[in-house]
């Protein structure tokens, strides 16, 4: 019986011709992933790397094309393998109708959690990222940074094991970075597994136990990050420029 | 199950919280209680024409609400991007088809609910007597018919991109079907060939909404209809809500998700 929380093995994804002339696209070739409990794991890649392809196979909005993917064991297609799985989606906005409050009910209700329970984790996510003191404010009303902690907020309240994080700080200022990070932090601290994407590389060194970097939709390079660090001798930033070949353009005279 | 009922508690929520049926109730009761006051024809029997513009009305705010709310929900959730909030929880895609077709179709019984409550009140207090039946089975026929409309939308809505040329195209077939459906076959008849047989494919195919018309029994002071056959209506009914829901699920299942 497989543990981990995410396993993906042999992970192929391509996407049909859209029309004459136009090839099928390979959005992921031949990945295999192991993301094991309690790690905070970075995916890392430039756009159209596959990052969000990966994370749409996981969370069952896209079907592979060859490969497999599970979660704690169970097939990524099966509805109910997201039973302990929290997701934060880029960028979302919530009903604009509901509150804060409503919103996560409505959460917990699909989750089936019994009444009373169901209030005492709406008070403690809603603590948890500082918004108990807007829980009955309508979400409309809410700041970007707000939004994206009530997108936390929701992502948290089955209590999950395994939290899917799309660009969590995308859009923020510093303080919501910071704070975003904290939960994050806090999170793994509660031994959660965290599989996060980001463009933020400072952030990712931060947080990450591991990271993979992803490049037209291959894996390039996978470890702790501070073994791939000293491996390497150089910042994250660095070996991700490099791994995805970028050649800086030097000024000509 | 419990998915589906939580789906459509949140657009029962979405009905009661936003303005759009408050606004077409007032808009009704209005113009009813307008032409209540005014006699046009010198008909000394106001009320059969004043019953016949509120059913009118109704029947107009009623497919509106149907059409609008319904082809702004799968739009909705896609644009704000809570369909993926949503479908990464243990919930399937034919629950999230069920849910909203269930919510809305509640919500439009609601709303039809305080149309015909306000109709009633208004013919019985204008000297109309208490027809239960009759309008128990308009009330009930209607709402059925709104059932196929909505599904018939939601189909739509994973069909067209922007849920404007939904709403439109929807509104144009189910008037269309309103006025021509009934007349459809009589017309193929006079057709020969192969227009003929298209003709006659579509009045076969088509669900006839025009079936669930009773406006002309209330206004006249009609019988009732006859109850088995108000069972075979709900039954025809609801095997279009039923085959128009199967295929949204059919090609919700077959459409990429891009998170």
């Amino acid at each position: 019986m497989n543990n981990h929380p995410i396993e993906i093995k042999n992970l192929r994804v391509e996407y049909p011709s859209t029309g004459r002339g136009v090839p099928a696209k390979t959005a992921v070739a031949d990945l295999n992933l192991e993301i094991c409990s309690g790690e905070i794991f970075g995916l890392l890649g430039p756009n159209g790397a596959g990052k969000t392809t990966t994370m749409n196979v996981l969370l069952g909005f896209t079907n592979a094309t060859a490969g497999d993917a599970s979660i704690f064991g169970r097939s990524a297609r099966d509805p109910q393998a997201r039973q302990n799985l929290g997701y934060l989606p880029e960028l979302t906005y919530y009903y604009k109708f509901l509150t804060a409050e409503e919103l996560l009910r409505y959460y917990a209700r699909i989750f089936k959690i019994p009444k009373a329970q169901r209030d005492q984790r709406v008070d403690a996510v809603l603590k948890l990222v500082d918004l108990d003191h807007a829980r009955k404010r309508l979400i409309k009303t809410y700041s970007k940074g707000m939004q994206q902690r009530i997108g936390l907020a929701q992502a948290l309240i089955n209590d999950p094991g395994l939290l899917i994080l799309d660009e969590p700080t995308s859009g923020l200022d510093p303080v919501g970075r910071m704070q975003v990070r904290e939960i994050i932090t806090r999170l793994k601290d509660e031994g959660k597994t965290v599989l996060f994407s980001s463009h933020e590389l400072g952030e990712v060194e931060t947080v990450c136990d591991r990271v993979a970097i992803l490049h037209e939709g291959r894996l390039r390079v996978i470890g702790a990050v501070d073994a791939l660090v000293k491996e390497h001798d150089c910042g994250l930033e660095q070996l991700f420029l490099r791994v995805i070949g970028y050649q800086p353009k030097l000024k000509t005279a | 199950m419990n998915n589906i009922f939580v789906i459509t508690s949140i657009v029962l929520k979405e009905l009661i919280r936003r303005k759009d049926a408050y606004v077409l109730l007032i808009i009704t009761v209005l113009l009813t209680l307008l032409s209540g006051s005014v006699n046009f024809f010198g008909d000394l029997r106001t009320v059969r024409y004043m019953k016949e513009i509120c059913l009118l009305l109704v029947w107009i705010c009623s497919v509106v609400i149907a059409v609008t709310l319904t082809a702004r929900q799968l739009h909705a959730e896609r644009e704000s991007r809570t369909l993926f909030s949503l479908l990464s929880k243990p919930v399937s895609r034919n629950e999230l088809i069920l849910g909203k077709f269930s919510g809305c179709w509640i919500a439009c019984g609601v709303a039809l609910l305080a149309f015909y409550g306000f109709f009633v009140v208004t013919a019985v207090s204008r000297g109309d007597g208490w027809r239960l039946p009759e309008h128990f089975q308009a009330f009930w026929l209607h709402w059925i018919m709104l059932g196929i409309i909505v599904a018939m939308v939601l189909c739509g809505s994973l069909v067209f991109t922007a849920p404007s040329s939904n709403a439109t195209i929807n509104i144009v077939i189910i008037v269309g079907i309103l006025m021509l459906g009934r007349h459809l076959g009589k017309l193929a008849l006079h057709m020969n060939g192969p227009t003929q047989a298209v003709a006659l494919a579509a009045y076969y195919a088509m669900p006839h909404l025009e079936f669930y018309d009773l406006r002309d029994l209330i206004i006249h002071d009609w019988p009732p209809v006859k109850w088995n056959i108000v069972g075979f209506v709900t039954l025809y009914g609801m095997a279009y809500a039923g085959a128009f829901l199967g295929l949204a699920c059919f090609l919700f299942r077959r459409k990429p998700l891009n998170a």
